[in-house]
């Protein structure tokens, strides 16, 4: 009986042996390393899209996907300290937007209002209040609108700047002093670990006024500048040298991220050029009478002045092209008005055709046109030329983008592109400069966004691309936001795993990536 | 003392009874301690109506009944060194029988065999990284199989059962790798289906070739479980969606697979017995899990499945140096049949080394406890599921994944 005890007793032994499986590497903190970089305390700078900006504002849920946010987390396994971002405990109700003195200064956060189909700012008040002072530094130290100039700049916190534009509203909320700088106050946090990008809007700015800014070539006290203009080249270069030396004069290693070509972002993607079909058009009864009455009419004349291709007739089948204003064109309104006085049918109206298409054209597949466009193709215009204008050529004339054109603000034509580019190109150029001289990781975000448009497939086999939410046929994979700009927090984990790769290159660190199909993507609602 | 320690080496060294996909494999303590061999196996007890239906003839009693538990420990860990993903689960299952046979006549017998051969339960951390394609799952079955038995000559039996099965699903998964509610919670569905029931058969040959050497061979057809009807339930639904994914019910199949296993034992001496079988289990008829919600404004879920065929090797020695004890030791190999690419977290299971070793205590000549141990040892697997549809492409999850199982058994029979 003895015996039988014994084997008894084995078999319980046995059963105790059942613990967990071993893998042959286990993965632990362990196995991940910080490399040549010390991510102790982190430090981001930027501008919106190191804030979290997202869906045309910063608000409570959002901001907690900022791509400094997401890094910080990577960094934390191997030796990252904490990772504090500006508070926005105020905005109760999550719906983003400002509030100065109890009035509104900017608007809520964008949603898909499922009921109507099309993205709408979320009903409701802002609730997070300009002069609700934090005076306290954070290691997200990224102020949406900031240009690279601004980091530098004493007073950009200051509340009382904020009426005349002098100061911003993010900043000033979190500002140590009225007088301090972004810079100053990143730097009192001690930075082991940076990354910096900003510059973007020094361009985007402009483009995303449609161009309508200038470009302060020349202009070196960037105080004089407009909010849309261009940065000029060596201000530029002053400014973010200074922002990297800075950075790096107590030995901090970071990365510095490049300007993306904003004329690939779903912002000037999203609308086509051409989109007026017969059917949006009202029919083809209607495309007939636009031939007939309009565009026929002003072809001749134009074409009698040596200029008829910048206008063509409607096609039945196809697509057909939203009329724009280009300023670079040579404005004829005088001519067209004197040929169409010499047309017994056109001369009562001579002279609203010379006002309206003096420089109108049809745009064509090198026009860029920005997302707010959508929402006015096709709306009645109430420019105050039409006062007078008697039916029905008041109904006829003032139809946006059909019959009146586009004002320069909504589209990019090519030469405004060029200057985009040329400046995006300088810029970067110096980013590059600067970075190597600090021997800085670089995130090539200007090459990354570049792929993005023609898609770029991670690790786990889903394609992302740069488009714009489209519904639900792509809204697991959607990377941007609503404002066509700034990434949704999926789009920031694609960031941040884009910058997690360039650490893990340069500081010869190993930093678990991210899965950015695993973060959500733009907010849907049922109804707003 | 020598002896003792051999057993108990190997019963750690050794590894258990769980076999590929959601098969497990303890149907008696006896054949299981013999590594779960036993379709050539005669006169021993019960037991041997679920491994061939054919050998209720060959038992030495008039009346023979035997019945047991088994309490199963199983671990399954997954890692992905790439994003830091560490998850573990820990689950348990009872699997538990009851077999009973009446000796009519010398060359009849009748029987009936209660079995869950049958049964899958994971459970990972609700929205791990994998909660697209599944947080739980738990599917049991209970087989109950009546036997009849009939001995063509002194040495030849045949043996047929008709199975009758009754079981049930629960299944939660999330909808998206990313869909979320207003607050931030994972939208995610459970479908529970109870009381699925389905019919199948069971066939069996048992032959003694001489005073030594049996052989068997046992058919098991294929049962299709179709649920109809059962309950599908949508939880943290975002506002937009919530019109649309209206909990209702859903259809479903899923196949338990044909098995033919062909095995001999060989009556060394008076002491000794040796048994081996191979099991080629017909999995290759489950292709694709689709579930297909009776709302049509839910698009039907298709699930790829694509296993193959597989076999697995068994082989057992017992050890009966008295009427009062006899002692077992066995194992077997079991190869997956999930193939690449099609390693879904549900069954997270790799091919398959088992150890068992057990006792039987004889307390009465009719009169007998059972106890049986097993260890299954699954390879470290780095695998992937890359069937997963998200927005038109195919989207992969996977890492390395390791399990591992452990048994203890208690069987009692009586037989008189």
């Amino acid at each position: 009986m003895k015996k039988y005890q014994s084997i008894l007793l084995a078999a319980f032994a046995f059963s105790f042996v059942a613990c967990e499986p071993e893998f042959e590497n286990e993965v632990t903190n362990e196995s991940y390393s910080k490399g040549e970089a010390d991510f102790t305390t982190y430090v981001a700078l930027g501008n919106s899209l190191t804030a979290g900006y997202m869906d045309g504002t910063v608000y409570r849920s959002g901001q907690q996907y900022s791509f400094p946010n997401l890094l910080a987390k990577q960094f934390a396994v191997v030796g990252g300290g904490s990772f504090t971002q500006p508070s926005f405990s105020d905005d109760t109700n999550d719906l983003g937007g400002l509030l100065l003195m109890g009035q509104q200064a900017a608007a809520t956060r964008l949603i898909i209002n499922m009921s109507t189909g099309g993205p709408q700012n979320l009903t409701g008040t802002p609730t997070i209040e300009i002069s609700n002072l934090q005076a306290k530094a954070y290691n997200n130290m990224g102020v949406p609108g900031a240009k690279s100039f601004h980091l530098l700049a004493p007073g950009y916190g200051n509340l009382a700047n904020v009426a005349t534009g002098k100061a911003n509203p993010y900043f000033v909320r979190h500002a140590t002093s009225p007088n301090t700088t972004v810079l100053s106050d990143a730097m009192s946090m001690n930075p082991t670990f940076f990354t910096n990008w900003i510059g973007a809007n020094d361009v985007l700015a402009y483009a995303l006024s449609g161009g309508v800014g200038v470009s302060q070539e020349g202009n070196m006290d960037p105080s004089t500048y407009g909010s849309n203009d261009i940065t000029d080249r060596q201000v530029f270069a002053s400014a973010y040298t200074t922002i990297v030396n800075t950075l790096t004069s107590n030995g901090a290693k970071g990365v510095v991220a490049t300007i993306p070509d904003v004329t690939s972002i779903p912002h000037f993607t999203t609308v086509p050029y051409n989109p007026l079909t017969a059917e949006a058009l009202g029919g083809e009864a209607t495309v007939d009478q636009l031939n007939a009455q309009l565009l026929g009419p002003l072809k001749q004349i134009l074409t009698a002045l040596g200029q008829g291709n910048r206008i063509n007739s409607f096609s039945k089948t196809e697509g057909n092209a939203l009329l724009v204003k280009d300023e670079t064109l040579t404005d004829l309104s005088q001519q067209i008005t004197a040929v169409a006085s010499q047309n017994q049918q056109l001369a009562p109206i001579a002279g609203l055709l010379g006002q309206l298409y003096g420089q109108a054209r049809h745009a064509s597949r090198n026009d860029l046109f920005v997302l707010g466009t959508s929402s006015v193709i096709g709306t009645t215009s109430t420019a105050p030329i039409f006062a007078n204008v008697p039916s029905p050529y008041k109904e006829l004339f003032s139809k946006i983008g059909v019959t009146f054109p586009l004002e320069d603000k909504y589209v990019l034509v090519p030469a405004e592109q060029t200057i985009i580019k040329t400046a995006t190109k300088e810029f970067n150029d110096i980013i590059w400069a600067a970075a190597r001289s600090k021997k800085l990781a670089v995130a090539d975000m200007n090459a990354i966004m570049g792929y993005l448009t023609g898609g770029i497939r991670l690790g786990d086999g889903q394609w992302y691309t740069a488009d714009y939410f489209k519904g639900t046929g792509n809204m697991n994979k959607v990377l941007f936001s609503l404002d066509g700009v700034h990434p949704n927090p999926r789009g920031y984990a694609f960031v941040a795993n884009e910058i997690v790769k360039v650490i893990n290159e340069h500081y010869k660190a190993k930093l678990p990536m991210l899965v950015p199909g695993n973060y959500p993507g733009v907010t849907i609602k049922a109804s707003n | 003392m020598k002896k003792i320690l051999s057993i108990s080496l190997l019963s750690l060294l050794a590894t258990n009874t769980f076999a590929g996909g959601y098969r497990i494999s303890m149907q008696g303590q006896r054949q299981l301690a013999m590594g779960h061999t036993g379709v050539a196996v005669i006169g021993q007890n019960a037991e041997s109506l679920f491994f061939n239906p054919a050998s209720g003839t060959f038992l030495k009693n008039k009346w023979s009944f035997s019945a047991g538990a088994t309490a199963l420990v199983s671990n399954v860990k997954f890692q992905n060194s790439l994003y830091n993903w560490s998850n573990s689960t820990t689950n348990t299952g009872t699997p538990f029988y009851f077999y009973g046979n009446y000796q009519a006549s010398d060359r009849f017998s009748v029987g009936l065999a209660v079995y869950t051969p049958y049964g899958s339960s994971v459970e990972w951390d609700q929205d791990w990284p994998g909660s697209h394609l599944v947080n739980n799952i738990d599917l049991q079955a209970i087989f109950v199989q009546p036997t009849v038995s009939y001995k063509i000559t002194d040495n030849i039996s045949v043996g047929a059962g008709l199975i009758y099965v009754n079981g049930g699903v629960t299944f939660n998964r999330n909808l998206s790798r990313s869909m979320v509610d207003e607050n931030g919670n994972r939208s995610d569905v459970t479908i529970d289906a109870a009381g699925v029931s389905a019919w199948g058969y069971n066939l069996g040959v048992t032959a003694r070739l001489d005073d030594y050497v049996t052989f068997g061979v046992n058919y098991r057809s294929q049962i299709d479980m179709k649920v109809e009807g059962g309950d599908a339930k949508f939880h943290d639904m975002p506002s937009f969606l919530g019109g649309t994914y209206t909990n209702g019910k859903f259809d479903a199949s899923m196949p338990l697979p044909a098995e033919l296993t062909i095995g001999f034992s060989y009556q060394i001496n008076d002491k000794w017995l040796a048994a081996v079988d191979y099991n080629h289990t017909f999995w290759k008829a489950y292709d694709n899990l689709v579930i297909d919600f009776d709302n049509p404004a839910i698009a039907t879920s298709v699930n790829p499945r694509n296993y193959k065929s597989s076999g697995t090797m068994r082989g057992g020695l017992q050890f009966a140096p008295s009427e009062k004890f006899s002692a077992r030791v066995g194992g077997y190999y079991d190869i997956s049949p999930v193939q690449d690419g099609y390693f879904a977290p549900e069954t997270p299971r790799n091919d398959a080394l088992a150890g068992t070793v057990g006792f039987t205590y004889q307390v009465t000549p009719k009169f007998g406890i059972d106890f049986a141990a097993s260890a299954l040892h699954f390879k470290e697997t780095k695998n992937s599921y890359d069937h997963y549809i998200e927005d038109g492409t195919h989207v992969s999850f996977g890492g390395d994944y390791r399990s591992s199982a452990y048994s203890l058994g208690l069987g009692l029979s009586y037989n008189f």
